[in-house]
């Protein structure tokens, strides 16, 4: 019997070579349990080695595998054949991002907004050691927990249409660490962290297309935190005017 | 805030197409609700003037009333009409999801949150109607 095959339109584009990317198709040996990452190893390790992409968990835990897959934004570990059927399935790099070389985007733009909006617990003033760690109830744990399963894939600024037209928006991912910061009982940096969560490349440039929520593969809903973050801005300005020395500190 | 950070040599910059929001049904759905507000607004406009014609006396209002009732302004109720609901369907399932309803300890699910709202319109809805039916 004739082995099933599948076929993968795969993006390729060659550094100061190719003026633009282009999709090259790859025929590839159909498996009911295997990924799209599983048929672009097939290819990269028996027809073509120079095709170049991001992985290493293989689990949908690292989030370095993100992928458009016909057009969505997936973890190709986990987006599997069986859901592509009859094929052929489309391989893009990350949308909106900039393409480095194949399948692989320039991440810089990511990491420089995560480090900006302080994803780490600031103090005013430390605890010493002897006073042993900072404890939390359930409660204070589940307030922020759904925010803190965030992996760092970026399929959700994929997904932003916002992203894709105004590149320096803040974007979802970002906006939901700096917000799961805030939430966090043993953090007293809110009045550092909200004023960037609230610029004008903050959340107010989100227009709640909900894409980001939708595409999440960790269920963070970004879309969640960016408007209730939008909630929190709004309420400083109404204190902030009807108390002008602050009515948060 | 920081300019864009310039383009790096080498790297492929997408562009993004005008066409972009009709690349994917949420996009789409996303477009609907925005272009949703144009129509609620003229609604509104309209109205006001109705409310205005009505501070006239009647037979301004009895002229506007007139000119209402003409297919092409009947049209646009009824497309303004299902875009109203299309928007109201859709605040209220946003809504569920940004407001944040407590019981105890415990957040109550946004699905249950919009059923709640859901009701609510609904009985509300129901009761304006009634209301209008018995006076008329
Ligand atoms: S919020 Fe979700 S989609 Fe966005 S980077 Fe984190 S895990 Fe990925
Ligand atoms: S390879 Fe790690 S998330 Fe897919």
């Amino acid at each position: 019997m004739a082995e099933e095959t599948i076929t993968l339109e795969v993006t390729r584009y060659r550094p100061r070579e190719d003026r633009e990317p282009r999709a090259q198709a790859f025929t590839v040996p159909y498996r009911k349990d295997w990924v799209v990452l599983d048929a672009l190893n097939h290819i990269k390790d028996r027809v073509d080695g120079t095709l170049t992409y991001r992985w290493s968990c293989r689990m949908g835990v690292c989030g370095s595998c993100g992928m458009m897959v016909n057009g969505v934004p997936k973890l190709t570990c986990a987006a599997f054949l069986r859901d592509y059927l009859p094929g052929p399935i489309r391989v893009e790099p990350l949308a909106y991002f900039p393409v480095i070389r194949d399948l692989v985007v320039d991440i810089e733009d990511f990491m420089g907004k995560l480090r900006r909006v302080m994803p780490w617990i600031i103090r005013r003033t430390e605890q010493p050691l002897t006073a042993g760690e900072y404890r939390q109830t359930p409660a204070q744990l589940e307030a922020y927990k759904q925010f803190s399963m965030c992996i760092n894939c970026m399929l959700c600024y994929a997904a932003c249409p916002v992203y894709g037209l105004s590149p320096l928006f803040i974007g979802p991912a970002a906006i939901a660490l700096g917000y799961r910061y805030n939430l966090d009982s043993r953090d007293e940096g809110y009045h550092l962290r909200q004023p960037i969560l609230a610029e004008a490349v903050g959340v107010w440039q989100c227009t709640f297309v909900g894409e980001c929520s939708a595409v999440c593969p960790k269920g963070v809903d970004p879309a969640a935190a960016i408007q209730r973050s939008k909630v929190a801005g709004a309420k400083d300005w109404f204190l902030s005017i009807l108390l002008p020395r602050g009515g948060r500190s | 805030m920081s300019a864009p950070p310039a383009p790096r040599p080498g790297l492929y910059y997408p562009k993004m197409p005008a066409t972009w929001w009709l690349r994917r049904p949420a996009y789409l759905r996303f477009m609907l609700r925005e272009v949703s507000s144009v129509f609620i607004a003229i609604f509104l406009a309209v109205l006001m003037v109705q409310v205005y014609r009505a501070g006239q006396g009647p037979e301004a209002y009895a002229a506007f009333l007139e000119r209402l009732a003409s297919p092409g302004w009947i049209a646009f109720h009824a497309v303004a009409l299902g875009f109203a609901l299309y928007h109201s369907v859709t605040w209220l399932k946003l809504t569920a999801v940004v407001q944040v309803v407590r019981l105890g300890e415990h957040q109550v699910p946004p699905r249950l949150v919009a059923a709640g709202a859901f009701a609510f319109w609904g009985i509300l809805s129901l009761a304006i109607l009634f209301a209008v039916l018995l006076r008329s």
